[in-house]
């Protein structure tokens, strides 16, 4: 399945006092511009209540929200880089919280014929530069552009 | 031929993931497994029937005695050798 990355779908500096108020904002764009069901809102609350989806890593943090494929539409990617810090459950200790600074929402239609893309997007844990660069991006163009390169 | 459980929250991404590279990594050292992709909460009623189970996501579950590695670092990449060879280890000498 093809991936589709657009501007549309690129949020910078957004504030949230918690995390459900930005998985509730991604979520409810990605359900707006048709990419997901309507059903998708909520099985994202849901499955981070149950299996959290912060990435430990060196700051700035990052959080792969996602939820079941038969809600998807079209697979794509919508990422948020957040103005202050918001705490998300680590996936691995999941009473422990991390400092998240980026969200990427994966919304993904067909695991299978996604593999590299999902070991490029977990990869970006581990280079801390682009990291940083994403927070830093001056415009959406230069945050999509940084996202389509990471996982090209 | 060994079986191996992968398991994470929806058992969709990470393990998806986390199953590919291990099987890449036993191909290369000419160990044959199955691996099979499972939801965590269906761990305990599927488990039995493995060799071994990897997880990414907390799992406090009982296992039965089937040996439990956390699969973590292969998504991370940090450890991500010293859990391959921990998994090796346990295939190959079971």
């Amino acid at each position: 399945m093809e991936l589709f990355l657009n501007k549309e779908l690129v949020f910078r500096n957004i504030k949230g006092k918690n995390q459900q108020e930005i998985l509730a904002y991604l979520s409810g764009q990605l359900f707006e511009k048709g990419y997901v069901k309507e059903e998708y809102i909520q099985a994202i609350q849901k499955r981070e209540q149950q299996y959290p989806t912060g990435l430990p890593s060196t700051p700035p943090g990052i959080a792969i929200p996602h939820a079941n494929f038969e809600l998807v539409n079209k697979t794509t990617l919508a990422i948020a880089t957040l103005a202050e810090p918001v705490d998300f459950y680590n996936m691995e200790e999941t009473d422990q919280t991390l400092k998240i600074r980026i969200v990427i929402m994966m919304a993904i239609g067909e695991p299978h014929g996604q593999v590299e893309m999902l070991q490029k997007i977990v990869g970006i844990i581990q280079d801390e530069l682009v990291r940083e660069k994403m927070i830093h991006a001056k415009s959406d163009e230069e945050l999509l552009q940084l996202l389509a390169q990471a996982v090209k | 031929m060994k079986r191996i459980l992968v398991a994470c929250g929806n058992g969709i991404a990470t393990s998806t993931v986390v199953a590919t590279k291990i099987k890449e990594y036993l191909n290369e050292k000419n160990v044959q497994v199955e691996m099979t992709q499972t939801k965590l909460m269906e761990v305990p009623s599927k488990v039995q029937d493995y060799d071994l189970l990897i997880t990414t996501g907390q799992f406090e579950g009982q296992t039965g005695g089937v040996p439990v590695v956390k699969g973590m670092p292969i998504l991370t990449g940090i450890g991500a050798e010293e859990t391959k060879e921990e998994v090796l280890n346990i295939l190959t000498k079971a």
